[in-house]
């Protein structure tokens, strides 16, 4: 019997299949994995103390920085939970412009994570056909804020602005002819809505492109089925959230079960996996996209119908127009003391949560009646998870962890925070 | 959602009789504070009663109560010297390594462990706070074995506050720098630093110094008393306009 020896394989930080700067230590035996141990912290920003010395406002552009490809849901949360510290809500159309945007940013997400993950395994084109569709989705955080990433929309008490009438046109230039201009811009001659429309009137047979070219794929089956099988009680037990726990038939979503802003008035059904393996997770996250887009849709005919303000009419929180604040001289003083100093929170906590594309986000905020924050602790999805990276890998092959580490759908921005 | 409130707080009260220190209720959420001594046998009773039964711990954080209500800028009394209503630095945000912040208003312990708890069966949710006895040696027992997802909130809380979870599996730093020195999310250790890092071409390797650069914060810390709060606390109304 020759003798068999274990090795250490360190995998990371520097790896296309870390999905960032994750540096797993790896115990092997042969090609098995015997233990896990992930080494993170490289992102860390210490986003929550930095919060921590800044007027309230001024954090929910670092929200946008912690999962850097679902932006506007982080800031969902953070928002929510000053809003309860404030005991305010906004109008009902902030309310569905921001479920949109949630839904729009849940896009953005799993059609980056379908596509990175789909490179991983081995499937290079659709990573090229998963950004082609994100590239109309940034156009429209683009239309509305003016940034294709950090847009920095949300406030408490609303939106910063409300969507605008008209979509920012492509114009030719070395890289893009005449004619191709002409093609993008066909779509983008009404307003944002019009533009959303008739993304969703298409994405529903983009997805069943996709799913034809991985659901029944022989070699994507090969590798996903069976792969990191997580059973309901270990999914509980393990904080899992969101896909995670669905793909492994747990029914829990926050946005029926513990419903914020208008979810509850609008339609949709919440996919389940049976065998909770990476494939499951696979279905549940495609499904989710066809849902998003039937909650997009709702959203764009209930925004056409109702106009509306799309922020709170509290000068304590919210900024005067600026018309008004060059003539008067009380929202002069509202503009001065919001933009110098912020607003004053009264001493409390709360705990905000919203389901995030990656699972549950969760805002927990202490205030002792300051303009900044006493304490922010952001709870990201992806740290439970990347924690169960161990117990999942463990018996699997080398190969397997990189499936494993798609599957989690992981972002660095968020578990370093 | 009230009624629902009301029966698990009635239901704690009467599962933890005698144990309680406090059970508060604010925003829509239940505030549950235990002793550190009773924590193992209070979380395991969380998760397993079926008429509690919170499978799954949400979030485990540390909170450093040591500067609390500390303000930077006087808003009861009007200077009559022009601009000079800001007080001394306060805050971690503007002092550098040997500053210590001025005392806060607390009076309790320094160190907090706050979980969230949320039980998927009943849905509902509860905080669970515990204070740590004591401020030079914050330790509180372990929860791993009840909820496995404690695993790295705990190494995060021990990295991040320096808060000793008793009996843990494997209490290492998880977000800091490997080496790293001191609990950067204490209320006394300053934003800047104490360390930056460099290439230096003379040794020709990388090397720690102290900070260079200058503490700065733009906004002070302010603490008003907002009236508007405190008349609708009275009342009950709400603020939306």
């Amino acid at each position: 019997m020759p003798e068999i020896r274990n090795y250490t394989l360190n995998f990371g930080p520097q790896h296309p299949a870390a999905h960032g700067v994750l540096r797993l230590v790896l115990e092997m035996d042969g090609e098995v994995v015997e233990r896990a141990d992930p080494h993170i912290g490289l992102l860390h920003r210490a986003t929550e103390k930095l919060a921590e010395n800044k007027p309230y406002n001024q954090s929910i552009g670092y929200m946008d920085r912690l999962d850097y490809v679902s932006m506007m849901c982080n800031e969902h949360g953070y928002v929510l939970a000053l809003e309860r510290l404030l005991g305010i809500q906004p109008p009902l159309r902030a309310q569905y412009i921001r479920v949109m945007y949630d839904e729009i940013t849940r896009l953005l997400n799993h059609l980056l994570w379908l596509g990175a993950h789909a490179l991983d395994v081995g499937a290079m084109s659709m990573f090229l056909y998963c950004l082609r569709e994100r590239e109309d989705l940034v156009d429209c955080y683009e239309a509305v804020s003016g940034s294709r990433m950090h847009a920095t929309y949300y406030r408490p008490g609303g939106v910063n602005r409300d969507l605008p009438g008209t979509m920012p046109q492509y114009k030719p230039s070395r890289w893009k002819s005449e004619a191709e201009v002409e093609r993008i811009n066909a779509d983008r001659q009404g307003s944002l809505l019009d533009f959303i429309d008739a993304f969703t009137e298409r994405f529903p047979q983009r997805v069943d492109e996709y799913e034809t070219l991985l659901t029944e794929n022989r070699i994507w089956r090969q590798r996903t089925v069976g792969v990191g099988v997580v059973s309901p009680e270990r999914a509980l037990q393990l904080g899992f959230t969101g896909p995670m726990l669905r793909g492994s038939g747990v029914e829990w979503d926050l946005r029926r079960k513990q419903p914020y802003e208008v979810y509850d008035r609008l339609e949709f059904d919440i996919p389940v996996g049976a065998n909770g393996d990476s494939y499951d997770r696979y279905l549940v996250r495609m499904e989710e996209m066809r849902q998003s887009n039937r909650i997009i849709r709702q959203c764009v005919d209930w925004l056409r119908a109702n106009p509306g303000p799309v922020m709170v009419d509290d000068r304590k929180i919210a900024p005067p127009p600026r018309e008004e604040m060059k003539a008067d001289m009380e929202s002069l003083i509202h503009h001065f003391k919001l933009f110098t100093e912020g607003m004053c929170v009264p001493a409390g906590e709360a705990y905000a949560a919203v389901e995030h594309p990656k699972g549950e986000f969760g805002v927990y905020l202490v205030s002792d009646g300051a303009n900044k924050p006493y304490r922010v602790k952001v709870r990201a999805p992806g740290f439970a998870h990347l924690a169960a990276l161990d117990e999942m890998s463990r018996g699997h092959m080398l190969a397997d962890v990189v499936t494993l580490i798609g599957s989690l759908d992981i972002v660095f921005g968020e578990i370093d925070r | 959602m009230s009624e629902k409130l009301d029966r698990l707080a009635a239901c704690l009260e009467q599962r933890f009789a005698g144990r309680l220190q406090g059970l508060e209720r604010a925003h829509g959420e239940l505030t549950l504070q235990m002793a550190p001594k009773d924590l193992t046998e209070v979380a395991r009773t969380l998760r397993d009663d079926p008429e509690l039964s919170f499978e799954q711990l949400m979030d485990v954080c540390g909170v450093d109560y040591m500067a609390y209500g500390v303000a930077e800028w006087a808003t009861e009394s009007a200077s009559g010297e022009g601009y000079s209503r800001g007080v001394e630095k306060a805050t971690s945000g503007r002092f550098t390594f040997d500053e210590a912040p001025a005392g806060g208003t607390w009076d309790g312990s320094r160190f907090a462990v706050v979980y969230h708890l949320l039980s998927v069966r009943h849905n509902h949710r509860l905080r669970l706070k515990v204070f740590c006895p004591e401020d030079d040696f914050p330790a509180v027992p372990s929860v791993v074995e009840i909820w496995r997802s404690a695993d790295w909130f705990e190494r995060e809380a021990f990295d991040l506050f320096g808060i000793v979870f008793e009996g843990h599996p494997d209490l290492r730093r998880i977000l800091t720098d490997y080496g790293f020195v001191g609990h950067p999310f204490r209320k006394d250790f300053p934003l800047v630093g104490h360390v930056e890092m460099r290439y230096d071409p003379d040794q020709q390797r990388v090397i720690y110094q102290p900070v260079s650069i200058q503490p700065r914060v733009l906004v002070p810390r302010v603490i008003r008393e907002d009236h508007r709060y405190l008349d609708e606390a009275a009342d009950g109304r709400s603020t939306d306009a």
